[in-house]
């Protein structure tokens, strides 16, 4: 049991995460507690400190919003945050959809429907093109053109408001990733995963893997959600660099040589 | 026979052509994709039947300006304001409100307003002499319609003239004579849109099964004179004549005016002619 919990702890410590912010907010809603007021798209925590989301504010950029500064601030603390110290976090971290879409990643491997389809036919560039043609599409329409359709918008704002027909963008987002893509939404898509991993290139904590002691068992691979950024196992000692990664610290649980593990960025050149 | 079934083998294309065909495939997706979404969103946002809460910007600046964040919603006391849920095909994750169900019941502090991040409700347009003052706010305005008014009818009922909060101003009374009965008096409630808010109280008060009076959005509800008319008795209305009159050289010639008046009002167009 211990081994159990061993091995999944920073799975356990994500969803504790995970839950925690999605309560927070909640509860500010339906008890009027302050620690954390808002959602994911604009929020206030302790009362003073903004945080806001920097895809959704330069959609309203693009689409000729005058941008207020209490925004600006939040844009500047969540961006610095990811760039600096925690890369693509956002991802496996905080948003809620990561707990749909890894249920559907989880039953897939159970099922043995990667089996079935071993290569994905799409590309994990759409989400770049996603950001474009949000940004593009906000201009044109003077509207912030992801906000109106973001299935992450409406699961948050769903738990903390009321979910009304949300279930269904659920419960398309599940069936997308279970039978149409593996990883379909987060790993391909989400023009806000794109965005993240635009900004955690950066960012100081990294995976790093140790070729030595890698005896090529290939479970990191399995369970990575981003299998494009683990090119060099067994095959060189690097750190994961790819902002891509998000630091969701499956590898380094499901490796049993020590081979995967934390570190952070030497900033040496 | 061998040499000629080698030949109808496809040859590989070049990269080249790869690169060409690819970005083809990319573009036309990208168009494809753009074209459904854009239009989506363009009919997602086209709701016009919407109350916003005081002191938001004009329906195009507050979709582009409002980041859904849910703040207002949670600083009304009365739970009033609500966040567009999937479902209610309203533009997703704004706030509005339903007086129906709960009207706006216009807080002094207005603590909707100052906890929008984004300016969306603009704090200035409720503040007068540094104050935030509630009363300028313009989420909409009262219509009553007058069929349905049990007012109108001679039955006395005052109910959302009593709930209105600027009593007195922005719905009054008006005496009127019940040409019915020919010895009662009709007492009708009027709504003065430059003083109302839109807060929707008189909504939930009035008495007939479905409200007879209603807050729609100010864009929907009233009608524009236009500059050309002038008001001989409102000062700042003359003062629009004088204007005018600076430029005294300018005449305009139109097709009619060519001619004399007379003239012009004689001739029948070869009606007459036969």
């Amino acid at each position: 049991m211990t081994n159990f919990l061993f091995k999944h702890r920073y799975l356990f410590l994500r969803r504790l995460i995970q839950v925690s912010i999605m309560f927070l907010y909640f509860g500010a809603n339906a008890f009027g507690w302050t620690i954390l007021t808002g959602n994911l798209s604009s929020s206030l925590f302790l009362g003073i400190i903004p945080m806001s989301d920097p895809y959704a504010v330069l959609q309203m950029f693009g689409a000729g919003a005058i941008i207020a500064g209490d925004l600006l601030i939040g844009v500047l603390i969540v961006t610095l945050f990811y760039m600096s110290v925690g890369g693509r976090v956002f991802c496996s971290w905080v948003c809620p959809v990561n707990i749909i879409t890894d249920l559907s990643n989880y039953l897939r491997r159970v099922l043995n429907m990667n089996q079935v389809e071993k290569k994905q036919p799409a590309s994990r560039k759409i989400r770049y093109w996603v950001i474009g043609l949000s940004l593009i599409i906000s201009f044109v329409l003077g509207v912030t053109a992801f906000e109106f359709v973001s299935p992450i918008s409406m699961v948050h704002r769903g738990i903390i408001f009321g979910l009304g027909f949300g279930w269904a963008a659920i419960l398309v987002l599940f069936l997308f990733d279970l039978f149409v893509l593996k990883n379909g939404w987060c790993g391909y898509i989400c023009p806000l995963g794109g965005f993240y991993s635009i900004i955690g290139k950066f960012s100081l904590i990294r995976v790093n893997h140790n070729a030595q002691n890698c005896t090529a068992c290939m479970k990191c691979k399995e369970v990575c959600p981003e299998v494009q950024v683990l090119f060099m196992i067994d095959k060189s000692s690097e750190p994961i660099l790819s902002g891509e990664c998000t630091n969701c610290a499956r590898c380094i649980e499901v490796c049993d040589d020590e081979a995967l593990n934390f570190s952070i960025r030497k900033l040496k050149k | 026979m061998s040499t000629h079934k080698h030949k109808t083998k496809k040859e590989p294309i070049s990269d080249r052509r790869k690169f060409l065909l690819n970005m083809a495939r990319g573009v036309g997706l990208t168009a494809l994709g753009g074209l459904v979404w854009s239009a989506y969103v363009d009919e997602v946002t086209a709701s016009t039947l919407l109350l916003r809460p005081p002191g938001a910007l004009d329906e195009e600046n507050f979709l582009k300006t409002c980041i859904k964040c849910g703040m207002c919603v949670e600083a009304c006391p009365y739970d009033t304001l609500l966040l567009a849920k999937p479902g209610d095909n309203k533009p997703l994750g704004t706030p509005y409100f339903t007086p129906r169900d709960v009207p706006c019941y216009m807080c002094p502090d207005i603590p909707c307003v100052p906890v929008c991040p984004s300016g969306a409700l603009s704090e200035k347009s409720v503040t007068t002499d540094n104050k935030l003052d509630i009363n300028k706010s313009e989420m909409g305005v009262a219509v009553i319609d007058s069929e349905n008014c049990i007012a109108y009818w001679g039955i006395q009922c005052d109910a959302c003239y009593r709930a209105c909060p600027i009593l007195g101003e922005a719905i009054s009374i008006e005496y009127t004579k019940n040409t019915r009965t020919g010895k009662h008096s009709l007492m009708i409630p009027m709504v003065h849109s430059n003083i109302c808010t839109g807060c929707g109280l008189c909504e939930r008060a009035c008495v007939t099964e479905k409200a007879a009076i209603f807050v729609l959005p100010k864009e929907v509800a009233l009608g524009k004179a236009g500059d050309y008319y002038i008001k001989g008795w409102d000062e700042k209305s003359e003062r629009k004549i004088r204007a005018a009159h600076i430029d005294k050289d300018v005449t305009t010639t139109t097709e009619i005016s060519k001619r004399s008046a007379l003239d012009s009002l004689n001739d029948m167009g070869g009606l007459l002619d036969d």
